[in-house]
């Protein structure tokens, strides 16, 4: 594909030429067009700002559609951010527009973490498409590039200075993706106010480090209105789909008792130099960006992350796939080492419980012993009882027969007395 | 929908439109209702096409990326690296001084007072940078001298195949690279132009071999060279001979039919193909005919005008390789033939880097897809 920048001067090898005559190579650009308006072009824009600021509103305006977007309530708990695809077209090109919103950004009590889902959204995108490109059977072309292109930054228009969390997450994101920051609901500020509330803008992203996306001015044609609309940032907008009758012309705008606030009146808010930027004039310049830096960075990061280098320590090339398979080699041998951790505790697990069971079941057996032991002793002293109960029971029977015996002849001896006496009484 | 009940209301009300021009109000049914009112869900905007005047408020500006790419094009350049094979004499650099319409062929440039037939085969590359209106291209030709003019003739394709492949290397390093250069420098060849000598009858076994072999891993157009020596009937004849040869043998020259597109695609490029291998005829001298300068090549019969498609086919070679199918032929080498040499490469084990370049040819075609 087009490719290296051809040198202003020629270099070793390649001379300059003039052609005799038409030769017809002056249709390139337009095959290349051709080719991609075939393909359909795709944009990423994420809107970051709290509940509210106007967001949808401005996606609406910016598109001159209506998205369907749904209010989000202000009681999130987390930071989400909820991504939705579009297919627009105009004339003969297609785009394939995605929308992506925070949700309930700002709206927490505890906002440290509220930049996270955000970024790591966006890593998320130039992860899948890194993987894409590492697979061995790729499909580039095809791919539906879902990352990021540009990052719309609502400030609120307090009037006087960023909120410390904007600060915090612009520049947490300004190494990721473009940041274009715009100042929401601009009619709220007025003129002058507005002037101020820019150049306090400017000067606090700057002495903070944070790097926002500077249009672009390598190239003539567009440089000088580039230069311009690099001074008004950050744009103030407005944003609007009713329509107010002006004149007699319909138009985009905002109808207060005290007047209407037209979008596309430059002299009521900076809407059109938006679109102007976004869209008409830099959109190719900002997916080029989001390729060439933003995702280069994160791949070089990702990369060495995971111990991949071009040079080793002594300087010289290290293929990829030399380290690939070394490190492939390093993760099999870390696997089968774990796996033979996992086995040696499974069976020290074993044993374990194994002696366990065994504790267990001999202390039952001394159990039963004992309880058996306890029984025996006590049959053993019932047996002692009724021994010595039978014992006391002959006893008692013998005494008994004694008694008895020693009645009866105590009677037979009375009864002869008694005849003997009655005898007597008779004489 | 609410949107168009008030029209509709509003409509009653006051006499006549007003505000849309151009609505009446009869033809409810079929109004054409300005885009900006119906917002339909999905957005599916129009120009300021519609009727009305002046308002354009309807117009986004989407399809002015193709304006941005057009300008990042033309910034950025274009690379084309052309291939000639042949056998000597057969008049490779003449054509692709008449392609170019300049002095581009190594011949040209480096002018050696005699020219030997190498030993072997050389892979000599030169490159040019041109530009017409404002579209600047490095034109890189790759001449390989040597090719199919010694007696044993085994093998040859074997040291181009190592350079293109060299090449398609060079590019997936510096693709795998972790710092890698913001453009990739693009050396990859993106068609070979293979030159047939016109002998009338068929073609040659080390046409087919070489075709054969190099089919699979590049753009290949055929050319029957010096086709002047030909009637058109037996041009004809020998192009009929050569198309059901190359089918007989399974070789898919440029373009190819399995990396048709769509049915647009397939209809223009069936025609291309009915047409292949071009007979050419190339000259970079001037003659006056019919009080025109025309390139061509004066002979006592007549003079043969190489642009006149009567005459010869270069027109449709031209046209073909640079006004039509330029862009279509880089892409299909950077994402068909660049991807499988990248998808071969990365399931290899790192031992042999050679084995790729023509040797183990079979064993490789048994691997492949």
């Amino acid at each position: 594909m087009a490719s290296s920048d051809v040198a202003r001067h020629p270099d070793k090898g390649v001379r300059p030429l003039s052609l005799a005559g038409h030769v017809g190579f002056d249709s390139l650009p337009d095959q290349l067009v051709n080719k991609s308006i075939c393909q359909g072009f795709c944009f990423n824009i994420l809107c970051i700002g709290e509940t509210g600021i106007g967001k949808s509103t401005l996606m609406d305006t910016l598109f001159n559609t209506n998205f369907e977007n749904f209010e989000s309530s202000h009681f999130e708990p987390q930071v989400k951010l909820r991504a939705q695809t579009y297919d627009l077209q105009e004339s003969n090109v297609r785009l394939r527009l995605t929308v992506v919103n925070t949700v309930g950004f700002g709206d927490q009590m505890n906002k440290q973490e509220s930049y996270q889902p955000v970024v790591d959204y966006i890593d998320r995108q130039f992860e899948s498409y890194l993987q894409e490109e590492l697979k061995i059977k790729r499909s580039l072309h095809n791919y539906h590039d879902s990352r990021v292109h540009a990052c719309l930054y609502f400030i609120s228009p307090s009037g006087h200075s960023l909120k410390s969390l904007d600060l915090v997450t612009m520049k947490k994101l300004d190494s990721k993706v473009n940041i274009i920051p715009v100042i929401a609901k601009a009619d709220t500020i007025s003129k002058s106010e507005l002037h101020k509330f820019k150049i306090k803008i400017m000067s606090e992203l700057v002495s903070n480090g944070v790097q926002i996306y500077q249009f672009p001015l390598d190239d003539e044609t567009v440089a000088k209105v580039n230069t311009t609309m690099n001074g008004h940032l950050p744009f103030a907008v407005v944003g609007s789909t009713e329509e107010v009758s002006v004149g007699n012309k319909m138009v985009k705008a905002r109808q207060y008792p005290w007047g209407v606030v037209q979008v596309e009146n430059e002299n009521h808010c900076d809407f059109v130099k938006l679109r102007e930027m976004l869209i008409c004039v830099n959109m190719e310049d900002l997916r080029e960006q989001t390729h060439t830096r933003h995702y280069e960075l994160y791949r070089r990061c990702k990369l060495e992350e995971m111990g991949f280098k071009d040079t080793d320590p002594e300087c010289k090339p290290v293929s990829l796939q030399q380290t690939y398979e070394a490190k492939r080699q390093e993760f099999l041998v870390e696997l089968q080492k774990r796996e033979d951790e996992m086995r040696q505790m499974f069976v020290q697990r074993v044993k374990e419980k194994e002696a366990e069971l065994k504790d267990a079941e001999r202390e039952l057996q001394g159990r039963f012993e004992q309880l058996k032991r306890l029984h025996a002793d006590e049959k053993a002293a019932l047996e002692e009882k009724k021994r010595m109960f039978e014992d006391d029971q002959s006893s008692f029977s013998k005494r008994r027969a004694a008694a008895q015996l020693l009645q009866a002849q105590s009677l037979t001896a009375n009864g002869k007395k008694d005849k003997d006496r009655k005898n007597s009484g008779f004489m | 929908m609410d949107d168009c009940a008030d029209i509709y209301g509003a409509e009653k009300m006051t006499k006549g439109p007003e505000v849309f021009p151009g609505y009446s109000s009869s033809a409810m049914s079929e109004a054409v209702v300005p885009d900006a009112l119906v917002s339909p869900a999905v957005g599916s905007m129009y120009g300021e096409k519609a009727g009305g005047p002046t308002v354009d408020f309807s117009y986004v500006g989407i399809d002015a990326i193709l304006e941005q790419m057009r300008r990042k094009a033309m910034k950025q350049g274009f690379e084309l690296n052309i291939m000639v094979v042949g056998q000597s004499g057969l008049g490779k650099s003449t054509l692709m001084n008449t392609l170019f319409k300049s002095k581009v062929s190594r011949k040209s440039v480096l002018a050696t007072a005699q020219e030997k037939i190498p030993k072997t085969i050389e892979i000599k590359s030169i490159s040019h940078d041109i530009e017409e209106k404002g579209v600047r291209m490095k034109l890189t030709v790759i001449d390989t001298p040597g090719f199919g003019d010694q007696i044993n003739n085994e093998n040859c394709w074997q040291p181009i195949m190592k350079f293109i492949n060299d090449q398609y290397e060079a590019y997936l390093q510096e693709e795998i690279n972790i710092n890698r250069k913001k453009r990739i420098p693009d050396s990859r060849v993106h068609c070979c132009i293979y030159f047939i000598p016109p002998t009338g009858h068929c073609l040659r076994p080390l046409d087919v071999e070489f075709m054969r072999r190099l089919s699979k891993v590049v753009n290949i157009v055929p050319v029957i060279a010096k086709a002047d020596t030909l009637t058109l009937e037996e041009r004809d004849f020998f192009k009929k001979k050569i198309r059901e040869e190359l089918r007989a043998n399974g070789i898919d020259v440029y373009p190819q039919k399995e990396f048709d597109e769509d049915a647009e695609d397939r209809m223009i490029n069936e025609k291309i193909r009915e047409m292949i291998p071009f007979a050419v005829v190339g000259s970079d001298q001037e003659y006056q005919v019919n009080g025109r300068r025309l390139l061509g090549r004066k002979t006592k019969w007549g003079t043969i005008e190489v642009e006149n498609i009567a005459h010869c086919e270069f027109a449709y070679l031209r046209d073909l390789l640079i006004r039509t199918h330029m862009q279509n032929i880089k892409d299909i080498t950077s994402s068909i033939h660049y991807e499988m040499y990248r998808v071969r490469r990365l399931n290899e084990n790192n031992t042999a880097v050679a084995h790729a370049n023509g040797i183990p040819e079979h064993h490789l075609a048994a691997h492949e897809m």
